[in-house]
């Protein structure tokens, strides 16, 4: 019975998001653009509701919140990693040694470890290569020795991340 | 005062140069990876691109279509990379 | 105040294309296919973000007033688009890489020739 009432539920968010999506894209409000729009999006949410709405997870609204904070601290750190790879492209010599390095981390939810990887990309000088979910183990490329000792030794963002989520290990 | 539709011209411009330096990574190669990667980036520049010349000849359909050109450049770069790894795309 | 505005797009863009324009540099000069992701996915997502953000401002301020809804709603189009890059983009960088590590490309290491 509650697994068909969250089912239902899943269904009504999916078809409320997808029609918003709907009006805000297309932003005719005449009655054949308000009528595909109904009923693409019902099709949409019978089909895929299960990919936006997953059931699980508690805390989302404290998680959501803590999500917008470490967004500017990640903001700042995108401009310092463009400020860094412009200067190691545009300098005669290029001060580049690549290095491969492997981490663990507590992380587990697909959310997490997907912002984590993504913050790993876009932050100075480090590039996720590949990322185990059941071990919580990252490998990444550096391209000098000292944004790799930023992750292993400082590991800064691992416990920004980890906050985030509340899944310190 | 500097008129507006000078600057998006010129950094239409400047992005075409971008492109046509990314090009020169996709045709010299070596090796098919760096050309996949040259691709994308040149997908992506294009996105901006369009949204440009949507402001430059004022046309608000271009938006809609550097949307769309955002979701197929993606799907192509990830099907592209799949391929690449693993010799098919679906794998049962 | 249009014209301030109009000042800041047009820093808002100059930067993005400082940015895109070192990146392709980047890709041309950097040593093996490894190091040169790392120009394009930081440098193209910033800089892209920076040019849609300055054409956001321009649209909100200066373009739109007085049109039609559909086009005051481009501004969301263009947030749409902004937060599709951010996640999108290294991604794409994740998925090209792994392929390349996975089938055994070898990554440059320091005194090496150029690849």
């Amino acid at each position: 019975m509650s697994d068909n009432s969250g089912k239902v539920f899943g269904i009504a968010v999916t078809f409320c998001a997808m029609f918003l999506f709907w009006l805000l894209l297309s932003g005719m409000l005449d009655a054949l653009h308000v009528g595909a729009g109904l009923i693409c999006s019902l099709i949409v949410a019978l089909i895929s509701h299960d990919l936006l709405v997953t059931g699980k997870g508690e805390k989302r609204l404290v998680k959501a919140f803590r999500f917008f904070i470490y967004l500017g601290w990640e903001l700042w750190q995108i401009i310092l990693a463009n400020f860094d790879v412009t200067y190691r492209v545009l300098h005669p010599k290029m001060p580049i040694d690549p290095v491969i390095i492997e981490f663990e981390t507590p992380l587990r939810s697909d959310f997490a470890l997907v912002t984590l990887a993504n913050s790993i990309t876009l932050t100075p000088g480090t590039i996720t290569i590949n990322v185990d979910p059941t071990k919580g183990k990252f490998q990444v490329h550096a391209i000098a020795q000292a944004p790799a000792d930023a992750l292993t030794v400082d590991k800064t963002m691992q416990s920004k991340v980890a906050k985030v989520f509340m899944e310190e290990g | 005062m500097m008129d507006i539709d000078t600057v998006f011209l010129a950094v239409g411009l400047l992005i075409v140069v971008t492109i046509f330096l990314a090009l020169y990574r996709a045709t010299v190669g070596p090796e098919v990876f760096n050309r996949v990667a040259a691709i994308n980036v040149i997908g992506t520049k294009t996105i901006v691109l369009l949204v440009l010349i949507g402001y430059i000849f004022e046309r608000p359909l271009f938006f809609d279509i550097s949307l769309l050109y955002a979701l197929l450049n993606f799907i192509g770069t990830l099907a592209f990379a799949k391929y690449l790894e693993r010799g098919e795309v679906w794998s049962s | 105040m249009v014209e301030l505005i109009v000042v800041i797009v047009t820093i808002l863009l100059a930067a993005g294309v400082f940015f895109m324009l070192s990146g392709a540099i980047g890709l041309l000069r950097l040593p093996d296919f490894y190091t040169r992701l790392h120009a394009t996915g930081k440098c193209d997502t910033l800089g892209e973000v920076l040019i849609l953000f300055g054409l956001l401002l321009y649209h909100i301020f200066v373009y739109s007033p007085g049109a039609e809804l559909s086009v005051q709603l481009v501004p969301v189009k263009l947030l749409f688009l902004i937060c599709f890059i951010f996640l999108a983009n290294p991604t794409a960088t994740h998925a090209i890489m792994k392929a390349a590590y996975n089938t055994g490309v070898k990554p440059w290491k320091k005194g090496d020739p150029r690849m």
